[in-house]
């Protein structure tokens, strides 16, 4: 426990620091899960009469799971868009050398640094030009998207330590790309693939700066809340939103140990964080 | 060893991606903000013309609200650094064997719905929220205390919940990059603990600084759910005016000529923050 710059006085200082920061990150979800038992209503101080009833109101409600399941296909498009685009991009962007290469890489990686509201209307003005009904198709567009820029960053990362001899070898056996790119690139890069599937995935349940633009008829689960919120707030969205919190949960430590079995903990989140960086990633 | 074929296979189709879903509707944005709508027809017109900027140089509202919420940036930017610095300083060079555990700790409020926290603060705010009615309870105050919701100070406190996390993490990354030689080295040529930190940590850890800054700001700069929720009408951000024109007030051109400054201006401030990093970067 002691540092660089240690003296005991100063650890004592960061500790104290560090355990007021992580109340302050920690003190709204724990709010927001409290609350989720509570029979009087969101607000007011102490909660009490702790009941279940808002987990039963929320499983019998329709809209919320309708929204659900809606938000899951859009996911899981979103998912095969994004892999499906952004593992050839960072093939492109480790094996080929073409003109406008720089300018392709900062274009994939924008959405993630840009203000989703960007990355919405500017995909809505297209949609109006050709003349697409706001709906699924728009919604896992944009996902798909905005998400390309996270399957890019995770299989590029995983391509740099990739030992190329494999691929060299395999060729040389006489299989052709398309056997080596499933036998041999794919299987090796099976961990930043998972990952970069289960982060499109929490993320794009998640979404909803662009969605908020692209929407048609049906609401994806965020944005159902969000319409809720403008009507006044029960504990029911609460008990929904105590729901998302641990699916998110469970799905963000598989990731992290996934990453961490890949590359090593501090490149675990930092490199998505970076990622924007193009020059550092 | 990649013959031609496999590299424009790897190339074409993501290129061709790009181009359609991200190229093209930012140039689509460049263009609408040139056209205008009719007020007869209600309908876009495509004549090219300036009238956008010139009413956004011309009225006032525009101007305050750009500069209003990079004031609210520039909040939530300072306090998250504030607050992710020194929790990151700690968790690279303090938190010993708990580091793991630490870290995933950062990660998690990371990656919960932003929507979620921001509802969570929404109820602890409120005016018979969980803070205003704690404070009664416990007699600090008797009514409730207006100012904490739907004011400016809302929005920046709930962004800045959010986006301390990103500050954190390439801190984070750049403090566990500095060779703990060098640490030692200016210890034992006995300069003192805050000589070592100011000279040798801070210095090697700007990179990530500046990267935890910019997404703050520039994530914050854009944003339009906190202020809608939390905001009332002295919390308007820039994004909400831009909503408000692509929805109800139905002038798109006037909206894609602000949305276009909102692109000049983050595009340039990512430049300019990858030339900072760059700059103090030591590899």
């Amino acid at each position: 426990m002691s540092g660089p710059t240690g003296n005991r006085s100063r650890s004592r200082w960061l500790l104290a620091h560090a355990t007021a920061v992580f109340a302050f990150l920690y003190l709204p979800i724990v709010v927001l899960i409290l609350y989720s038992f509570n029979g009087q209503g969101v607000g007011g101080f102490p909660p009490h009469n702790l009941t279940l009833d808002w987990y039963r109101t929320l499983f019998a409600d329709e809209a919320i799971w309708d929204s659900v399941f809606y938000s899951l296909k859009v996911a899981l498009a979103a998912i095969a868009i994004a892999l499906g685009f952004g593992i050839p991009a960072a093939l492109a962007l480790d094996r080929a050398t073409f003109p406008g290469k720089a300018l392709f890489r900062r274009l994939v990686l924008l959405p993630l640094i840009l203000p989703g509201i960007i990355t919405g209307l500017s995909l809505l003005m297209l949609f109006k030009l050709a003349d697409v009904r706001l709906g699924l198709l728009t919604i896992v567009l944009g996902h798909g998207t905005a998400l390309i820029s996270v399957a890019t960053t995770e299989v590029f990362a995983g391509l740099q330590k990739l030992d190329r001899a494999q691929e060299e070898a395999s060729l040389d056996l006489g299989a052709n790309y398309w056997q080596t790119f499933w036998r041999v690139t794919v299987p090796n890069l099976k961990l930043p693939i998972i990952g970069a599937a289960l982060l499109i995935f929490t993320l794009s349940m998640d979404e909803i700066a662009v969605s908020f633009f692209l929407i048609g008829r049906d609401n994806t689960l965020p944005l159902e809340i969000w319409g809720r919120l403008r009507r006044g707030i029960t504990p029911e969205i609460n008990a929904v939103s105590t729901i998302i919190f641990l699916f998110s949960l469970v799905t963000i430590v598989v990731w992290y140990r996934l990453r961490v079995r890949a590359e090593g903990a501090v490149e675990a989140g930092a490199e998505l964080i970076a990622a924007a960086d193009s020059e550092h990633s | 060893m990649f013959s031609r074929g496999y590299k424009t296979a790897v190339t074409v189709p993501p290129l061709a991606w790009v181009a359609v879903f991200l190229l093209v509707p930012y140039l689509l944005m460049f263009c609408y903000s040139f056209w205008s709508v009719s007020p007869s027809t209600q309908t876009i017109v495509h004549s090219w013309n300036l009238d956008n900027y010139k009413e956004l140089l011309q009225k006032a509202v525009y101007w305050q609200t750009l500069l209003r919420s990079m004031w609210i940036a520039a909040r939530v930017m300072l306090f998250s650094l504030l607050l992710g610095y020194p929790l990151a300083y700690f968790l690279s060079f303090y938190a010993g064997k708990r580091k793991d555990l630490l870290y995933q700790m950062v990660i998690i409020p990371l990656w919960v719905s932003y929507l979620v926290r921001a509802y969570a603060w929404k109820t602890i705010l409120g005016s018979d929220g969980v803070l205003n009615t704690l404070l009664q309870y416990v007699h600090l105050t008797n009514q409730p205390l207006d100012f904490l919701l739907y004011s400016p100070f809302a929005v920046v406190l709930t962004l800045t919940h959010i986006y301390t996390p990103f500050t954190i993490l390439p801190i984070y990354a750049a403090l566990e990059h500095i060779p703990r030689n060098l640490v030692e080295a200016s210890h034992d040529l006995g300069a003192t603990p805050a000589q070592t930190f100011w000279k040798i940590i801070f210095p090697l850890s700007i990179p990530g600084v500046v990267a935890g800054a910019t997404f703050a700001f520039v994530l914050s700069l854009g944003d339009f759910l906190a202020p809608l929720l939390l905001g009332g009408p002295s919390g308007i951000m820039i994004s909400n005016i831009v909503v408000s024109l692509f929805g109800a007030a139905y002038n798109w051109p006037l909206g894609a000529a602000i949305s276009l400054g909102m692109l000049v201006i983050v595009v340039s401030l990512l430049l300019f923050s990858e030339r900072l990093e760059k700059k103090w970067s030591f590899s």
